[in-house]
């Protein structure tokens, strides 16, 4: 008895632990952030344009950027994803050769590194098609880029959507479409929605595959003809070109909190959307 | 169609895959009546149900042969539109599933379905197929809240409304009381009762004095055939068949 209970301390301490260091490195990262970084935010860095290479004035043209992108990226990858999920759930039938291909083809698109859609954006959408550095070629690689995040996780809420409620509706006269736009896809909305949080949080994130297809120009993007930079790429040129490290940490820390206010935002619908009608 | 008979199979097989479950079925379901439908598991009843409003196509690789008259139609045939076939004849099934909605969107669900906007009239649907469904008092001033909070009973009761509320002429029941308790089931089978003056009711039932308390008509399927069909009262008390008679005494099944 007594041999038992001191082994089953030690696991649960173990385990213990690695929910610690996992905190710690969390709590550790963004703490660093914020120190490093709080000293150079003020309400000029948020709304200033950069003025010399980004040495002065503040990131404001950045933050746009990086939202222009995110938005159009989702409006592009969003539809898409949904409807192929749609698709292979509900319209594919289970053994079709041409929906074992979609899905592959989202799996291994899944695990594909950022650089190479960033090259092949740069070829096909920047030189190919002539779109140029621009918020148009940036936001469709991101948006390949995300498609299949956002195809598997709607796949999956699709897929835990109770069979009866197709039956029922089916069974009230609804027309297939009927049933997925009315009672399917409002019941898979949360999922859908997490897929379309995990999928911002890479976009904003993205640095190599900007540089390469939206460019790195500091100026205010107005059309998605512009090219843009966004606060990421901004981070990577203030570090890496020795510009200034204080300026780099401000702008990671207003990606952390850009972040968080999206999670934040998006945890709040979520909540609403489930806890409403279940 | 005369003679009071609201749907009629003849020679209705179904196969799934090369699984034949049904043989043969001949059966006239009488308007305003409830016909009950018995049997041991597999015997082929919920298939033969479901054939009455063509949900058995939702299933890949079913086939069926043989007619099924719905009046006059013959629903099997290509020209027939399964849409306002399902709303003629409405189905409530075994575990009752409301839809992540308010009491009120789940009602008017189907209306809205077929093409009904008008707000006023709505209202007048879900207020009608409430009271039909026995709901009414306890729901009337909880239209709003999530349908998916009430209990199995009046969520099984919620369902019939929702069918009601398409304004269907038949009533089929996939087993409606298995998951309930006994007061729901009681409330269920005093509601039965009371919808057969305005609707042709199919239940499918495991429990035997469930098909003897609530149907006019009782027919006993076996592997896939219909052994007997007759007055609920025959059957029960004079069974014909040898086969009948060792399932209603609880000799198998």
């Amino acid at each position: 008895m007594r041999v038992n209970n001191w082994k089953d301390k030690l696991i649960t301490a173990v385990f213990w632990l690695s929910g610690l260091v996992i905190v710690g490195i969390l709590a550790g990262i963004i703490g660093y952030v914020m120190v490093k970084g709080i000293s150079s935010i003020n309400l000029d860095f948020i709304l200033e344009p950069p003025s010399k290479a980004g040495r002065a004035g503040g990131i404001s043209t950045t933050i746009v950027s990086t939202l222009y992108l995110t938005v159009m990226s989702l409006l592009i990858a969003v539809p898409i994803g949904v409807g192929s999920s749609v698709y292979l759930e509900e319209y594919a039938h289970n053994k079709s050769k041409f929906a074992r291909l979609v899905n592959l083809t989202s799996e291994t698109l899944a695990g594909i590194p950022s650089i190479i859609y960033g090259l092949f954006g740069f070829v096909f959408f920047v030189i190919f098609l002539e779109m140029g550095w621009s918020i148009l070629s940036g936001s469709m690689t991101l948006a390949i880029m995300i498609l299949p995040t956002i195809t598997r996780t709607a796949q999956e809420a699709i897929l835990t959507v109770p069979h009866e409620y197709r039956e029922n509706s089916l069974a009230l006269g609804a027309s297939k479409w009927q049933t997925i736009r009315k009672v399917i896809l409002p019941s898979a909305l949360p999922g859908i929605v997490t897929g379309i949080i995990l999928s911002m949080g890479r976009a904003v994130g993205e640095t190599a595959a900007l540089i390469l297809t939206a460019g790195s120009s500091l100026g205010m993007p107005l059309s998605p003809a512009d090219p843009a930079r966004t606060m990421a790429v901004h981070l990577y040129v203030l570090a890496m070109e020795g510009i200034s490290m204080e300026r780099a940490f401000g702008t990671a820390f207003l990606i952390v909190i850009l972040i968080i206010i999206i999670n934040y935002l998006a945890n709040l619908s979520l909540k609403k959307l489930t806890h409403s009608m279940r | 169609m005369t003679n009071g008979i609201k749907m009629r199979s003849i020679d209705l097989e179904v196969f799934y895959q090369d699984f034949q479950a049904l043989h043969g079925i001949n059966m006239d379901i009488k308007e305003n009546r409830v016909t009950a439908l018995i049997g041991p598991s597999g015997c082929g009843k919920s298939t033969y149900l479901r054939t009455l409003n063509r949900l058995n196509e939702l299933i890949e690789g079913t086939t069926i042969k043989g007619r099924v008259y719905l009046d006059d139609i013959s629903i099997y045939e290509k020209d027939v539109d399964v849409v306002e076939l399902r709303k003629r004849v409405g189905m409530v099934f075994q575990k009752p599933s409301v839809f992540p909605m308010t009491v009120y969107e789940n009602v008017a669900y189907g209306p809205r379905i077929h093409g009904i906007k008008n707000k006023g009239q709505l209202d007048e649907i879900v207020e009608k197929s409430l009271r039909a469904a026995n709901l009414w008092n306890e729901m009337g001033n909880r239209l709003n809240s999530p349908a998916a909070r009430m209990s199995g009973g009046q969520q099984q009761r919620l369902v019939i409304a929702r069918v009601l509320a398409v304004d269907p002429e038949v009533l089929l029941m996939d087993e409606p009381a298995s998951a309930l308790d006994p007061i729901s089931t009681s409330k269920l089978e005093e509601l039965i009762g009371e919808l057969k003056k305005n609707y042709t009711i199919v239940i499918v039932t495991h429990n035997m004095q469930q098909a003897a308390r609530v149907s006019d008509y009782t027919g006993f399927f076996l592997n896939g055939n219909l052994i007997e069909f007759n007055r609920t009262n025959e059957i029960f008390l004079n069974p014909v068949e040898k086969k009948t008679e060792d399932y209603i005494t609880g000799r198998f099944g």
